[in-house]
């Protein structure tokens, strides 16, 4: 008999009845957009699945993508590292390290060839011959290479690893660079953001033990489950957008009344990511909703697109700028025309960009 | 038998150990050590693996955006960066935060210092002392008699408690696939815990990871999600709304304010009843493992944090100073502003520039990335077996005060209050020294115990311990303050960049989770002119000095017998001790980043 324990074994030493397992299934297979018939697929995977073994590697980053991984509630990270995964290496948390923890990596490359998953976090720096990141006396761009070619699937970690992030920005003194432009031959699914909300990162790995296979991706490499709206399209402020209702100042009468922060500068809409349906932390809040704006952290180069707080000026083309002085003005005028013309130039843009990121 | 400070007192003609990723840190490091024929540490190499160049980057930015850049230099200290940026930019500017600001902010910062300290123990310390695999011998019933002696207020206490998480632990071992803990040194005879306090330990390790994710709901509250919060200059964001309209969707109102408070309070009940205890049940049965003092017996430096009173350093809760030549007597002043007193040197780090052997103050920091290797190193330039470390070997820089190389962190913090009067922290620090002493039969003094690998840990738990307790009056202070009209929270009267000065110059402190962290910056027609970063593990982690004093990681490891020397425990149990954050420290200015030197191999 196997020795592995399962996924529902634990469910049910901790003194979950089947009952509420399978409801579990259900409620796991609605969060992720499936649908009822999956449930029972949900429901063997985790009866029956041995754990899936899993290399952590980390170049040039700031461990900010393993800091959020830890802080999983749904799936709880213990039960994801104890019962889902085998997390073999992942060098900010094994036992081992030196020759001991090299050893664990090699093992686990030539024991499971082909059927291990790669995690990257952070990126490999070119310059210098690599030097810039030194893992084991040897440069990261070696190991990362070493490691990605017999792996099953690569999981890009956050935007160091999918996009470059904060060392790749303007001059790029390392040349550091995403992982897609050292690994060519792979599937790279990109989790970006800086870092990925936690249980998006843990969604995406239930997802692929669950089902067997990637999680659908945009053309751009990320999954289209968390990735495919704008921060914009769900946000509990758009109403205040709609009205032209706006922060205009910091701790401002708006600030305090929870009005939309486009004009302080929120990325929000042009931000891909699941922060304002998902929210962070468990679902506590997220960065919009505690009065910051959006700076756009899951986007390709946001950090050389001008300040975090200059009202986005790239989406004229959608007439929201134009829109949003105009209902400014408006507002003083009569709050009710303002929001009906809103809405129906949003309407409109909407129906114009509709697949702009398909 | 004392430990040498400068490189005249060390001997490297022993065994050469090299440990190769030094794993449970943050970032890359490498660490070569010299044993003599008892296998005792008498040469010590730490190196910093990696370098990101992120002040290159800040060049020509909005000062005002220099918060999320630098902030990303560490994503496990996280805000800290931040914090001290801000601090930096309103510094040069001029600019003083309203009182819910300040205290919002270092409810921020302690929920940072709990949150990482707590994370430091468990997930990354406690495998130096804990032996997870011994655990599976342990009686679960005599496991529960343990918990509730030495923590009788722990509700999670059962023996049918102890036998859930122990047969849990059977079965991930026996699946055979160990992960996290595999090859590990569970054999070696470092590990000294009956198997009881060991699978106590694990029990422990499980519960902090539920508590750590809570605690930092408290950045998402304020900053709107944690690893990463967001920061403000001239204030926070989070604008308070407590019975107006709209209060229900503003960031700060009466229910996340209930929330925050719920959260402060688990964190005291889990210090108070798992983290403080855990520590001195470990250091009881460590008692005669007091090695890895190194520079903590000497040398030390804090900034001081934690005001009561907004921008009078004088009433810092953590005093600031600087000890050396291990006088407590004499607590002297810091000042980060004086060109005498901070600077840093790169004769063994791996940057040039003109004039290299004089060190350099941070506002007028000048370095070039320059990867060299010394003419006895062993290997290549892209395989590189043993660091001769007589040359460039580190891409940490050597930051030095008043010419002294320093420890710093929360033993440094620890004991420059203490030795300065501070009332709680003597306090504690007493009772945990007595409780010791109690529980050994020892009768050891405060500098026989505190500077040491055991009291660099229990000092970062006490700190966890006032921290939680004081971030309540915080709370209270905030809402006394709201509840008085005051609802303020940022100050925008020189937030348009047209208001600033041609030219400004600034400076930010704190005392970051690992240390003292200063900001450096300067700015010139609105936009970031210099920026430089000098990091506590850029302290603690730097390599020697063109006078050949060694820096604290160094100076640790010296004189520590190891069991067996392939194997290396205690090499790990005292760099983990410092909580090295290598990707905080591995990031220096550079006047012309794009301009690199080639390697050369003399």
């Amino acid at each position: 008999m196997s020795q592995i324990e399962t996924f529902y074994e634990v469910m049910r030493r901790q003194g979950i009845t089947r009952r509420s397992f399978l409801k579990y299934c259900s409620l796991t297979a609605a969060a992720l957009g499936l649908g009822p018939t999956f449930a029972p697929k949900i429901a063997n995977a985790m009866e029956t699945k041995e754990r899936t073994p899993v290399i952590w590697l980390h170049g040039l980053e700031c461990t900010c993508c393993s800091e959020s991984f830890i802080r999983s509630a749904h799936p709880l990270v213990k039960d994801v590292v104890l019962s889902m995964i085998s997390l073999d290496y992942d060098d900010t948390l094994m036992a081992s390290a030196g020759h001991q923890a090299e050893a664990i990596l090699e093992e686990t490359i030539q024991k499971y060839k082909g059927k291990y998953i790669l995690a990257v976090e952070g990126n490999p720096p070119l310059n210098e011959d690599g030097m810039f990141c030194i893992v084991g006396g040897k440069p990261f761009l070696d190991q990362l290479k070493h490691a990605a070619k017999d792996a099953a699937a690569v999981i890009a970690w956050g935007s160091c690893a999918s996009w470059g992030c904060v060392q790749a920005a303007r001059p790029n003194p390392t040349q550091a660079v995403p992982i897609h432009k050292v690994i060519t031959d792979k599937p790279i699914i990109k989790v970006p953001g800086c870092p990925p909300i936690a249980e998006v990162m843990t969604g995406v790995i239930t997802y692929m033990l669950t089902f067997g296979r990637l999680p659908e991706l945009d053309r751009q490499g990320r999954p289209k489950m968390f990735y495919s709206q704008r921060i914009h399209d769900k946000c509990y402020r758009r109403p205040h957008f709609d009205a032209g209702q706006f922060v205009e100042e910091w701790d401002d009468e708006g600030a305090r009344k929870g009005y939309c922060l486009y004009k302080v500068g929120c990325k929000g809409p042009t931000t891909y990511n699941a922060c304002s349906t998902v929210r962070w932390n468990e679902g506590t809040s997220f960065p919009i909703q505690a009065g910051h704006g959006c700076i756009g952290c899951s986007e390709d180069g946001f950090w050389d697109k001008g300040s975090f707080y200059d009202r986005l000026t790239d989406i004229n083309q959608f007439g929201i700028e134009q829109n949003a002085d105009e209902i400014g003005m408006a507002v003083a005028g009569g709050v009710g025309a303002a929001v009906t013309a809103h809405a129906a130039v949003s309407a409109v843009k909407r129906a114009q960009h509709k697949g702009d990121q398909e | 038998m004392t430990t040498p400070l400068n490189t005249s007192g060390l001997d490297n003609s022993g065994r050469r150990i090299v440990v190769d990723p030094v794993t449970r840190i943050e970032g890359h490091m490498r660490c070569e050590v010299n044993v003599d024929e008892n296998n005792i540490i008498r040469n010590a190499v730490s190196t910093g693996t990696m370098w990101r160049g992120l002040e290159v980057i800040l060049k020509g930015r909005d000062p005002r955006d220099a918060w999320a850049f630098v902030e990303r230099i560490c994503g496990v200290c996280t805000g800290t960066h931040a914090l001290t940026s801000c601090r930096a930019v309103e510094d040069a500017l001029g600019i003083q935060v309203p009182l819910n600001a300040h205290l919002i902010r270092h409810m921020m910062d302690k929920t940072l210092q709990i949150h990482d300290h707590i994370v430091h123990f468990y997930h990354l310390h406690a495998l130096d002392w804990v032996n997870p695999v011994n655990a599976l011998k342990a009686d679960p019933k005599a496991t529960s008699e343990l918990q509730q002696m030495v923590s009788p207020h722990h509700a999670k206490s059962s023996p049918g408690y102890f036998k859930d998480v122990q047969t849990r632990l059977k079965k991930f071992v026996e699946s055979g696939q160990l992960g996290l803990f595999a090859n590990g040194y569970w054999d070696n005879p470092a590990y000294k815990l009956p198997a009881e306090a060991d699978l106590m330990a694990v029990a422990h390790y499980l519960e902090a990871l539920d508590l750590q994710r809570d605690i930092v709901k408290i950045h998402t509250i304020f900053g709107g999600k944690n690893p990463h919060p967001n920061y403000m200059v001239g204030g926070v964001a989070c604008a308070i709304n407590i019975d107006g309209v709209g209060a229900s969707g503003a960031p700060v109102n009466m229910t996340s304010l209930n929330f925050v408070l719920e959260r402060i309070r688990e964190a005291q009940e889990f210090t108070n009843n798992v983290y403080i205890p855990d520590v001195l049940t470990i250091a009881g049965v460590y008692k005669d493992w007091l090695h890895g003092g190194g520079l903590a017996a000497s040398n030390l430096l804090s900034y001081g944090t934690y005001s009561k009173v907004p921008y009078d350093k004088s009433t810092d809760m953590l005093p600031a100073g600087a000890i050396v030549n291990g006088n407590w007597d004499e607590v002297l002043p810091v000042d980060v502003r004086d060109p005498e007193q901070i600077k840093e040197f790169v004769d063994h780090s791996w940057y040039s520039y003109e004039g290299e052997k004089q060190g350099l103050h941070p506002w007028e920091g000048e370095t070039e990335p320059n990867f060299e290797l010394g003419p006895n190193t062993v290997g290549t330039k892209t395989n590189i077996k043993e660091l001769d470390e007589s040359a460039k070997y580190s891409w940490i820089k050597a930051p030095r005060w008043r010419g002294h190389a320093m420890e710093v962190g929360p033993l440094a913090r620890y004991i420059i209050a203490y030795a300065s009067g501070t009332e709680v922290v003597k306090d504690q620090v007493d009772r945990s020294l007595s409780a010791f002493n109690q529980s050994t039969g020892l009768d050891l003094g405060l500098k026989q115990f505190l500077p040491s690998t055991l009291g660099r840990t229990l000092a970062r738990a006490l700190e966890c311990q006032l921290c939680a307790d004081t971030m309540l009056d915080d709370w209270h202070q905030l809402v006394g303050n709201i509840k008085n009209g005051d609802s303020s929270t940022a100050n925008v009267e020189k937030w348009d960049p047209k208001s600033w000065p041609k030219e400004a110059m600034g400076v930010g402190i704190n005392e970051a989770p690992r240390g003292a962290l200063g900001h450096w910056i300067k700015i010139k027609d609105g936009k970031i002119e210099n920026y430089q970063a000098i990091v506590p593990t850029t302290w603690n982690g730097s390599p020697r000095d063109s006078e050949g004093n060694i820096g604290a990681f160094e100076a640790s490891l010296l004189n520590t017998p190891m069991e067996r020397p392939d194997e290396p425990v205690e090499i790990l149990r005292t760099l983990h001790s410092f909580d090295p954050c290598l990707a905080c420290s591995t990031h220096v200015m550079s006047e012309d980043g794009q301009e690199l030197t080639k390697v050369k191999i003399r």
